[in-house]
């Protein structure tokens, strides 16, 4: 599956977008980040206070419980300041 | 014939004029537009702000605009909308977004235009980033306007 990150959590972690794939015991968006937050410490950065970070599957918004499996794209970012 | 739906990202300016004359032309059936626009302060409280930087997640901005005019048109009797929202660099006077909503009466086009503005605000992929004197900083989301968003949620 594709990730793809935004604002201060592209920054933390370095790059806009990724191709991945997790091990089936990643069930859920909050799995995803606690695995990649494992991963190394820009991601550690990027992810240290996982209930400000939000998420999309498929340009849709989820919450952290949401499950990936089937997701083509998972997008993570932090709350939105458009308008 | 259903109700016009315009949905533009862009990183060029808009000519609010033009907009509001798109849902209007050639009709006698709409008796209110309103329209909003958001524009870049060239300050923040005490601070002087240079210029604004907008980043946005293509393709997801415009589903989830979509899914917010898509609920404002079964909300509200509309006869037409439009939302564009700018991104890249943006001075200080320069316009950000706009939201023209029309109806046949002004109660409609009030409720649905600050509606789709609290949404953009909260769920629409945008970020802001502020440069000032001592740099770029992403601006931080505000609670008021998670709040201006719940109050449109149905009980």
């Amino acid at each position: 599956m594709k990730l793809k990150y935004f604002a201060w959590v592209r920054e933390r972690v370095g790059k806009a977008e990724e191709t991945i794939e997790p091990p089936p015991n990643v069930r859920t968006v909050a799995d995803l980040m606690a695995w990649l937050t494992a991963r190394d410490d820009a991601y550690a950065h990027a992810f240290e206070t996982p209930k400000v970070i939000r998420a999309a599957i498929d340009h849709t918004h989820v919450k952290a419980d949401a499950v990936i499996a089937g997701a083509r794209e998972i997008a993570f970012f932090p709350p939105m300041t458009g308008g | 014939m259903s109700a016009p739906v315009t949905i533009r990202i862009q990183d060029t300016d808009f000519d609010i004029a033009k907009e509001i004359a798109a849902l209007t032309m050639g009709r006698t059936d709409i008796g209110a537009v309103v329209s909003f626009s958001g524009i870049c302060r060239g300050n923040e409280g005490s601070e002087k702000i240079a210029a604004l930087t907008l980043e946005h997640y293509p393709g997801m901005a415009e589903a989830e605009i979509k899914r917010h005019a898509d609920e404002a048109m079964s909300r509200w009797p509309l006869d037409g909308l439009a939302v564009i929202h700018r991104f890249g660099r943006i001075e200080p006077g320069e316009n950000i977004v706009l939201v023209v909503t029309a109806s046949q009466h002004r109660q409609a086009a009030f409720h649905a235009a600050e509606f789709l503005m609290d949404y953009l605000k909260t769920s629409a992929p945008f970020w802001k980033r502020e440069e000032s004197a001592d740099g770029a900083n992403w601006v931080e989301a505000r609670e008021h306007d998670d709040a201006a968003a719940a109050r449109w949620t149905k009980s």
